[in-house]
């Protein structure tokens, strides 16, 4: 009797997938999502179902180009995490172009057009947010004030039809809604030579103790998410390990120095992106060194980066150009720190 | 019983045992066949050369096969009758392909040859001797490997080792045969490990057995007599595969590793699987060579899962039936493992001395056939027990790199199979790497093919233009000779041609000489200098003889090749 079945060894597996580790990091985005509409309003979902909608259609669209199969690839999940990562990434207030934009050039040009999954070198989420970020910079650091703060806050409504019409609510212009997020604040103003103590006075209610009202909330459920990720060991710990301690090491050497030009090592590590960025956009790992101690290089590297793009770089957040930097060197970082091979001598 | 201090092996994996199923029932000896299927090659190296031809009849016992060569294993009978046929049959091959084997129709009567003669008192053998014996019985590696026992059974230069560890850790779900062997016939296993002992001269023997048999480690602990026990120990190592690997095993016994590329004989270590230990004994004590082995039929798809006692070429077919088998064609027949056996085409081919286990699996487990790009998870590095990078190798394999392949360690790989089982993008990693293997060794045959048609160009060559000269010289003699008999005078140069001769002459000798002298060639390693007398005999060619050259174009190659063969 014959037998078809001619698979190579091994004829048993874990049978582990894809699409289930996609969707444990869609579920470890939840708690900090949630804290952000709670801070910022609704529009954050606004942006992540425009950026959703729009990612799985360029994703069906060029994997129809590329003439690959579209439902293994479109079910995979990694079309969504961009989005929902992009959108957590854009201010809260925006046209609606902008997440379509965004996502529009993450997906096909960062993603497809270096052979989709697994072979793109650089993270396509940040590649769309760097885009934006250059191109639209007014739209992209218009944030909103914490719900707490802002007796304008915007209305689900409010933010839908600006969203789509671009028309504010009565009685308001854009300026009055919008405002700068707290470590742009601080930047600008010490730039114009103000003391952290003094812009801390002056804005009552857009600093906590920590950081900023509502970035702390929000980097702590991050670091929550980031944590469960790293014990289902869908993230490696090496990467956001290295990366916070390297920027709370340099935010802790230069606060001592002098802590009223330069914010405290927690002011750092809970605001902006630092843990999203950290667990969720750092660890990426098609982008991302592959090695141990790879990974703490390349960890260690997006800190020291995001620290100085934060202090002397020219845009309000560092993580997505140090992320993308980053990206560059993985090829060479990989090569370089290959583990010692069993029977091999330590050195 | 002291307890033994362990280490602990990189990598690997804790997996589903379903060893139980097939441990149910004491080893029986298997059905007689009408038909045995001995093929030639049934081990690594040199396949054997028939000494018998159809027509004999044979007993059981009787060498079939003599081994050639010295990486070779003689084949004996398995059972009496008649040599019907010495032909091309399927053998259990990763390939499916088909080579010679020896068919015997049996008689029933299953009669020894009556010529087997115990050796006696092994301790009165030396250690040549006891390892002819070895290697005359056929026996090698049982584990799976196949490899020629009585090879290493060779304490090498210094004439001992520290340590034999024999392997009965069988960390491979299903398979249970070595289990069986251990519970069943703890006597035999140490007596064959005391013989192996004796050729090896080694200080101390370990057991390593797997946690997850502990009938078997009591069975071996209580077959120990307590002046056995000064020089033997079992030691319980955690299941974990593949514990069972030589080099995994000896750094979880001794936390010594092997080091890359090199053997356990290397660290003063010899490592023997169990069976083989048995065979050993039945081969020494009894005279028994290998004529059969214990070998656990099992599977999701069998009635009765269990370990058979096989003897060496029958089919698989048979062995099955006895175990409950209804074979569909979308079944999965693998020998050996399910982490590192293969899938077999035909349910024809025989049992070999390598036939650890034949696993009849339901249709594929893997669950499904699309491989997704690789997303570098790196959950394939933190489970590989040689700390290889697979997702790397996988890259550069794909991408035919073969240097970087090479840079990335491949050939550490043990083909063990766990990143294969814990890829979330199900690629057959290990069918990609055995792939960069053969795709590196047959650019290496095609490298020392090519280096040869160089040679034999060269030399060519030469001899053309020594034939050249001789028929000059030829030539110029006849001349001589001629003239001679015409009585005329030899000729002699003429005085000014000569002088301007002797001048061009100089000449050309000052200036090879500035041309030689103008390179820096004097501090060099002798790497260097064999490397640039490389370029310059290639050089030479280019500019005397350009369009036989050798190149790395495989079509000139075969332009040269032809060549030569011509003249």
């Amino acid at each position: 009797m014959k037998f078809k079945n001619t698979l190579s060894s091994p004829h048993i597996t874990a049978s582990p997938s894809l699409t289930r580790t996609m969707l444990w990091v869609v579920v470890a985005l939840v708690p900090g999502s949630a804290f952000y509409v709670a801070f910022f309003g609704t529009g954050l979902l606004i942006n992540m179902a425009l950026a959703t909608l729009t990612a799985l259609a360029s994703e069906a669209l060029m994997l129809r180009l590329r003439r690959r199969a579209v439902l293994p690839f479109i079910t995979d999940g990694s079309a969504l995490v961009t989005a929902l990562l992009l959108a957590l990434a854009l201010p809260p207030f925006a046209p609606w172009w902008l997440p379509v934009l965004g996502t529009l050039f993450a997906i096909v040009v960062a993603k497809h057009l270096y052979g989709g999954l697994g072979y793109n070198p650089f993270n396509p989420a940040m590649v769309g947010y760097a885009m934006l970020l250059i191109a639209f910079p007014r739209e992209m650091t218009a944030w909103l004030p914490p719900t707490s703060l802002g007796a304008t806050t915007p209305e689900f409504l409010d933010l839908l039809n600006y969203s789509l019409f671009s028309i504010l609510p009565a009685d308001s212009t854009y300026d009055s809604i919008s405002m700068a997020t707290p470590m742009d604040t601080v930047k600008t103003r010490v730039g114009l030579g103000e003391t952290i103590s003094d812009i801390h006075l002056s804005s009552p209610g857009l600093f906590s103790t920590v950081s900023g009202t509502g970035w702390d909330r929000v980097n702590l459920m991050f670091l929550l998410g980031g944590m469960w990720l790293i014990y289902k060991r869908v993230v490696a710990w090496q990467i956001p390990f290295a990366m916070l301690s390297t920027l709370a090491l340099m935010a802790t050497v230069f606060w001592l120095i002098d802590s009223e030009q330069f914010s405290s090592p927690w002011f750092h590590l809970f605001s902006g992106a630092a843990m999203l960025g950290a667990f969720f956009i750092a660890s990426d790992p098609v982008t991302a060194a592959t090695t141990p101690r790879g990974r703490l290089i390349y960890g260690a590297g997006i800190g020291a980066l995001t620290y100085i793009i934060r202090n002397w770089g020219g845009y309000p957040d560092g993580v997505a150009f140090a992320v993308l930097l980053m990206n560059m060197a993985v090829p060479t970082i990989d090569y370089y720190t290959q583990p010692r091979v069993f029977g091999e001598e330590r050195n | 019983m002291t307890t033994h201090k362990l280490w602990r092996f990189p990598g690997g994996l804790v997996l589903d045992g379903h060893k139980d199923m097939s441990m149910q029932d004491a080893v029986m000896i298997a059905d007689l066949p009408p038909q045995l299927v001995l093929p030639l090659q049934q081990h690594i190296g040199e396949p054997a050369v028939a000494v018998v031809k159809p027509g004999d009849r044979v007993l059981k016992g009787q060498l079939i096969a003599r081994a050639q060569d010295y990486v070779s294993a003689s084949v004996h009978a398995s059972s009496s009758g008649q040599v019907i046929a010495i032909e091309e049959r399927p053998i259990p091959h990763p390939s499916g392909q088909n080579a010679t084997c020896i068919v015997i129709e049996t008689d029933g009567e299953d009669r020894w040859d009556p010529d087997k003669t115990p050796s006696g008192d092994y301790q009165t053998l030396d250690a040549s001797e006891l390892r002819n014996i070895i290697r005359d019985a056929g026996i090698v590696g049982l584990g799976g490997a196949g490899f020629p026992s009585f090879i290493k059974l060779n304490p090498g230069a210094g004439g001992s080792i520290d340590l034999l560890i024999l392997n009965g850790a069988e960390c491979e779900p299903y398979i249970s045969c070595d289990a069986m062997l251990m519970q069943e016939r703890p006597r035999e296993v140490i007596d064959g490990l005391k013989i192996m002992r004796h050729a090896l001269q080694a200080k101390y023997c370990l057991i390593g057995v797997e946690d997850n048999k502990p009938d078997a480690i009591v069975a071996l602990r209580g077959a120990l007599s307590a002046d056995e026990t000064k020089f033997i120990d079992v030691v319980t190592v955690p299941t974990r595969y593949p514990a069972g690997g030589e080099k995994q095993l000896i750094k979880v016994l001794t936390g010594k590793e092997v080091p890359s590329q090199r053997l356990p004989l290397d660290i003063g270590i010899v490592c023997h699987n169990v069976a083989t230990a048995a065979a050993v004994h039945h081969a020494v004590t009894l005279g028994e060579p290998l004529v059969s082995r214990v070998v656990t039929i099992t599977g999701e798809n069998l009635e009765q899962p269990r370990n058979l006692e096989v003897r060496i070429g029958t089919p698989f077919s048979s062995v099955l039936q006895q175990c409950g088998w209804h074979p569909k064609s979308n079944d999965q027949l693998v020998m050996g493992g399910p982490m590192m056996g293969f899938a077999v085409t035909s349910d024809a081919i025989p049992v070999v001395k390598t036939t650890n286990c034949i696993l009849a699996l339901p249709a594929p487990q893997r669950p499904s056939p699309v491989a997704m790009p690789c997303i570098r998870c790196g959950e394939c590095a933190r489970v590989c027990p040689a700390l290889l990078l697979p997702q790397q190798l996988y890259w550069y394999s794909w991408s035919k790199d073969l240097d970087k392949v090479q840079d990335h360690k491949l050939f550490d790989c043990i083909e063990c199979g766990c990143c294969a089982y814990v890829c979330p993008s199900n690629i057959p990693l290990v069918q990609y790497f055995r792939f960069a293997k053969t795709e590196i060794w047959s650019q290496e045959k095609e490298k020392r093919k090519s280096d040869l048609a160089r040679q034999r160009h060269e030399f060519r060559l030469e001899r053309l233009e020594k034939e050249k000269q001789d028929k000059e010289e030829r030539q110029r003699l006849k001349k001589e000779k001629l003239r001679k008999a015409r009585g005329e005078k030899s000729e002699t140069p003429d005085p000014k041609k000569a002088a301007i001769q002797a001048a061009l002459d100089r000449v050309k000798a000052r200036k090879e000489q500035q041309d030689s002298g103008a390179r820096n060639v004097e501090h060099l390693t002798d790497a260097q200098r064999k490397a640039i007398a490389e370029v310059d005999e290639r050089r030479k060619h280019l500019k005397t003889d350009p369009p036989a050259t050798p190149s790395t174009d495989p079509q000139a190659e075969s332009v040269t090749e032809k060549k030569t063969d011509e003249i």
